[in-house]
């Protein structure tokens, strides 16, 4: 299955469950407090090419998600499921082999690119680093290496003998997509790559991801909280709340027909210039994220949702198909739906009793793995 | 707002149990609690007669015995007596000094680092002056130039060891005053004095605090060096105890029980109060905790 | 009524031996009751001038002017001019001392400026800035909130002086997406409820749309064109404007100016923008016989009034014939 759209990061041939997939992953911080369930249950999978946008506020797991796959998170952190990246298993690997996957194979642009680069060394030498540690170049090679990429992501050859803080936000960003770009990696991960950035560089940054990951089989798992900045640059989108999918699907639809309220929230954040019902009426979503460690039962968004039921309180409900079309006989079992959303609303009744795949349970205990439809 | 006073009381509860887990701190409060305890208790359990020349009761230079446990001096005093009231001059002195140094550089280090300009440029240049004097020289020409007395002492070290303390406030009161909450407060129309007091004092406060525990051990050796350099407060303390063991050659002749307790009770306070500085650093100063 | 009025400013600062002109001539008003957003790149000088308004730079030349009256630098007016005008700043939790509870961090102004009734000032603040009820958050510390609860207390802070204008630098672009609509919300309600005036210092255009009246685009240290916020974001004539609004993620065709963002130790000559500017690269504004002047005339500095202005040549001869 192909997104509908026609955009540049979409590649006519990609495949679903190509390059990476994640089974019912959860991340489980230990504290002395208590164990914090930071992700509770996630099933994704990227193909080859396609760009993933993943959304959701400060604590909703994003970032932990992303960073739970190359193994990079704290010791604290226990890691459960299966993340399995070109057909291995990523929490199986050993050491050695994991650290050649990071740069090898995929490797993460950070946010917030000055403390990322090292202050005190030239850039060039930062961006042919992890070609002569994994020994793919010669530092001859290395050197006409970072030229190349160095023009790749815009930046003239004679700024590889630069030092960090002699580059401006933007060029820091780009030197930092010349580093993941290096070992050319099937799959990079970019943590709010534009965050900090003003719009007109943050607009520089995202076209040039575009094209650098169009054409070449590069996939992306992209992590905003801005909904709209994700829509313009990937392909499909997953939107985090509390440690769980709530709604994926193609970008467009997620985030002009978002089904979830919290996408609906999300997606209405950032209004659209222009657009007189915005005007003079900025939307947002009351309440605070909820606490991971007492998470609300039923569903978690129920107590901050504008739409919620009664039932919503102790009914907990997983990914559903929530394609534009609701007449259509929806069922999880039948070829993977393109558009799904984990809210109440989209099933076929929601007055109805628990479906049996729904959980109504009281309470949620905090750390189970949530079952969610593939 | 008792639930305000309720809030301060835990946070002092949460400072004993971060202390409490520092095992070298502990240590070192316990040392500090044995001497305290010894300076304060010794007026009263002890006669001070016994440190008279002329009423000195033991015989010269004589040996650890049950009537005098560590031995007495060159006119038959007692050492222990001599050791228990020395602590309290240099206990004293220590703690004077330390004070006198730390209220010195705070107030040059808060000044210098709240207003720029030229202020700061000249406080930092006498700073820098009082930094490169040899400080030992300095107190020893105060204290002559002064005459004897605790206070003369306590002054000559004061007004020699406040320089390193006042960079290091200057440079924690330039972090602070660069923080957003300090221009909040500016714009709020807080002034000089305001902003000092309600912002930067407290924030440097626990610095000064484990700062000035360091400060004390450093006291207590330069006490103990300019008494046995012949500077003393004019009682027997252990420096003044190291300076008689020399005059009458305790090393040469074995008089051991002459040199070794002065000089183990100064090691052993400077350490704990050493011990207790770094673990009150730890404890206090978030950026050496890693997480604040 | 004009309530808070930038006559002419320029603000100079020594960068590495160099003089950058980071504020380089500017007339803005804020009225009573107004919402006005500035908005520019960093670096533009937004921030520099918010900082003029609220008398915490002092300006080279010009003035800063409130309720008709130019501002002086005296301990003591500077002191009385924090009660009318208060700032909102950019960064919630660096703004907030760690060490000082929410009810201390609201009593600060009050405190400083001596004002009765101090627990009833703390209590209505926090009530008006949305952090009900207001007892519940007197013993709370900052890591304890939220980032939206933390924004709401240091608004609180501002509101407890009672203030007549807001100048609010980023009030959202450290908050997460879900809480950025309810903190804007919370400003349009202030003032519809305190009249309260604003000016919102932002490089998001979405922000202006959403509650100023007015918007200022500012580049390089001058402002190139402002107006009404449905007048300049709906038909903008500045290239530069027009291609802000076009790098916005939903917009159909975007005008990605290249180049890094202008450095205030060097102004170009002629207009400001004219290196970057897409219209003179395009020959459009040679088609229109202006690039000469573009390269070389320096443009007159815009005039503080409620219409719609633009400094640009091209945007002059093209909009004439209408």
């Amino acid at each position: 299955m192909t997104s509908p759209e026609t955009r540049p990061g979409t590649r006519p041939e990609a495949r679903r469950g190509g390059l990476l997939e994640l089974r019912d992953v959860a991340v489980t911080y230990r504290s002395a407090a208590g164990d914090v369930p930071a992700v509770r249950g996630v099933s994704l999978e990227l193909a080859e090419g396609e760009a993933l946008g993943v959304a959701g506020e400060s604590g909703s797991g994003k970032s932990t998600l992303a960073l739970a796959l190359l193994r990079l998170l704290p010791k604290t952190a226990r890691v459960t499921g299966e993340i399995m990246l070109d057909g291995e298993d990523v929490l199986a690997m050993t050491w050695g082999r994991l650290r050649a996957v990071r740069w090898a194979s995929a490797s993460v642009v950070f946010q917030g690119a000055q403390h990322a680069l090292n202050p005190v060394r030239r850039v060039g030498t930062q961006i042919a680093e992890p070609l002569l540690v994994h020994r793919m170049a010669t530092p001859a090679r290395a050197r006409t290496r970072v030229t190349e990429l160095l023009e790749q992501v815009g930046l003239p050859a004679w700024r590889a003998r630069s030092y960090p803080h002699e580059l401006s936000g933007g060029q820091r960003q780009r030197v930092m997509i010349a580093m993941a770009l290096a070992c050319e990696p099937q799959l990079i991960i970019a943590d709010e790559p534009t965050t900090a950035l003003d719009v007109m560089i943050q607009a520089q940054v995202l076209t040039l991801i575009r094209s650098l990951i169009a054409g070449r089989g590069i996939s992306l798992i992209m992590i905003s909280h801005d909904l709209s900045v994700l829509a313009a640059t990937c392909d499909r989108l997953a939107v985090m709340y509390a440690g769980r999918l709530v709604e994926t699907g193609p970008s467009r639809e997620v985030f002009t027909g978002a089904r979830h309220p919290y996408s609906r929230a999300l997606a209405e954040a950032f209004p659209t210039v222009g657009d007189f019902a915005s005007r003079m009426a900025p939307r947002g979503l009351g309440g605070d994220p909820p606490d991971p460690m007492r998470l609300p039962g039923g569903c978690s968004f129920h107590p901050r949702c504008p739409v919620a039921l009664p039932s919503c309180a102790w009914r907990d409900v997983e990914l559903w198909p929530a394609d534009r079309a609701p007449e259509e006989p929806a069922s999880p079992a039948s070829s993977a739906p393109s558009h799904t959303a984990a809210c109440v609303h989209v099933l076929p009744d929601p007055e109805a009793g628990p479906e049996p795949e729904t959980t109504g349970e009281d309470e949620t205990p905090a750390g189970r793995p949530a079952k969610e439809s593939a | 707002m008792s639930d305000v006073t309720a809030r301060r009381r835990e946070g002092l509860a949460r400072f004993w149990r971060e202390y409490r887990a520092q095992r070298s701190g502990m240590y070192g409060a316990a040392i500090l609690v044995v001497a305290v305890l010894a300076a304060l208790l010794t007026p009263l359990l002890t006669d001070p007669s016994g440190l008279d020349v002329t009423r000195a009761t033991g015989e010269k230079m004589a040996p650890p015995s049950l009537g005098f446990p560590l031995g007495t001096d060159e006119s038959g005093r007692s050492i222990l007596l001599m050791i228990l009231w020395g602590s309290r001059v240099s206990l004293l002195i220590g703690f004077l000094s330390a004070l006198l140094s730390m209220v010195i550089g705070t107030v040059v280090g808060i000044t210098a680092g709240h207003f720029r300009g030229w202020p700061s440029a000249v406080l930092m240049r006498i700073t820098d002056w009082f930094l490169v004097l040899p400080t030992l020289v300095l107190a020893l020409v105060l204290a002559a130039i002064l005459g004897g007395g605790t206070s003369t002492i306590v002054l000559a070290i004061g007004v020699t060891s406040w320089a390193s303390t006042a960079r290091l406030i200057r440079a924690q009161t330039l972090a602070v005053e660069a923080r957003p909450y300090v221009e909040r407060s500016r714009v709020l129309g807080g002034g000089h004095w305001h902003v000092m007091t309600r912002h930067v004092l407290p924030n440097v406060a626990p610095l000064v605090l484990a700062n000035t525990t360091l400060t004390v051990a450093g006291a207590i050796v330069t006490e103990s060096t300019l008494a046995f350099l012949g500077a003393d407060a004019g009682q027997a303390s252990w420096g003044s105890m190291l300076r008689g063991s020399y005059d009458w050659g305790a090393v040469t002749s074995g008089a051991w029980w002459y040199v070794l307790p002065p000089g183990l009770c100064i090691v052993a306070v400077v350490l704990a109060f050493t011990l207790c500085g770094r673990a009150l650093e730890v404890v206090l100063n978030p950026r050496l905790r890693g997480v604040s | 009524m004009t309530l808070l009025e930038a006559v002419d400013v320029h603000v100079e600062f020594t960068s590495r031996g160099r003089r950058a002109r980071a504020v380089d001539g500017v007339n803005l008003t804020v009225g009573e009751g107004e919402i006005v957003a500035l908005v520019g790149e960093s670096g533009c000088g937004k921030t520099t001038l918010a900082r003029t308004l609220l008398g915490l730079e002092r300006p080279a030349s010009g003035a800063v002017r409130y309720g008709g009256a130019p501002l002086t630098y005296s301990t003591r007016a500077l002191k009385a001019y924090r009660r009318e005008v208060q700032l909102v700043p950019q960064d919630p939790t660096g703004s907030l001392n760690p060490r000082h509870t929410v009810y201390e961090a609201v009593a600060e102004g009050p405190r400083i400026h001596g004002l009765p009734g101090e627990r009833e000032r703390v209590a209505s603040a926090l009530s008006r800035a949305g952090l009900r009820p207001p007892e519940r958050f007197f013993p709370v510390y900052p890591h304890e909130l939220s980032g939206g609860q933390r924004q709401r207390v240091v608004i609180a802070g501002a509101l407890a002086l009672d203030p007549k204008v807001l100048v609010a630098d980023e009030p959202v672009a450290s908050l997460d997406a879900s809480v950025r609509g309810e903190i804007l919300a919370l400003l349009l309600r202030l003032r519809a409820e305190l009249g309260l005036s604003a000016l919102v210092v932002t490089h998001d255009l979405g922000l202006a749309w959403n509650i100023a009246d007015r918007v200022a685009v500012m580049y390089l240290g001058r402002i190139v064109e402002s107006g009404p916020v449905e007048q300049v974001l709906s038909a903008p004539s500045h290239p530069y404007t027009q291609a802000l609004l076009s790098v916005l993620p939903e917009s159909p065709a975007p005008i990605v100016l290249g180049g890094e963002p202008p450095d205030p130790t060097r102004v170009p000559g002629g207009c400001r923008f004219h290196p970057r500017c897409q219209v003179l690269a395009g020959g459009k504004a040679a088609e229109a016989g202006v690039d000469g002047r573009c390269r070389s005339q320096p443009l007159s500095i815009l005039p503080a009034v409620p219409g719609s202005r633009v400094a640009c040549y091209f945007a002059e001869v093209s909009r004439a014939p209408l």
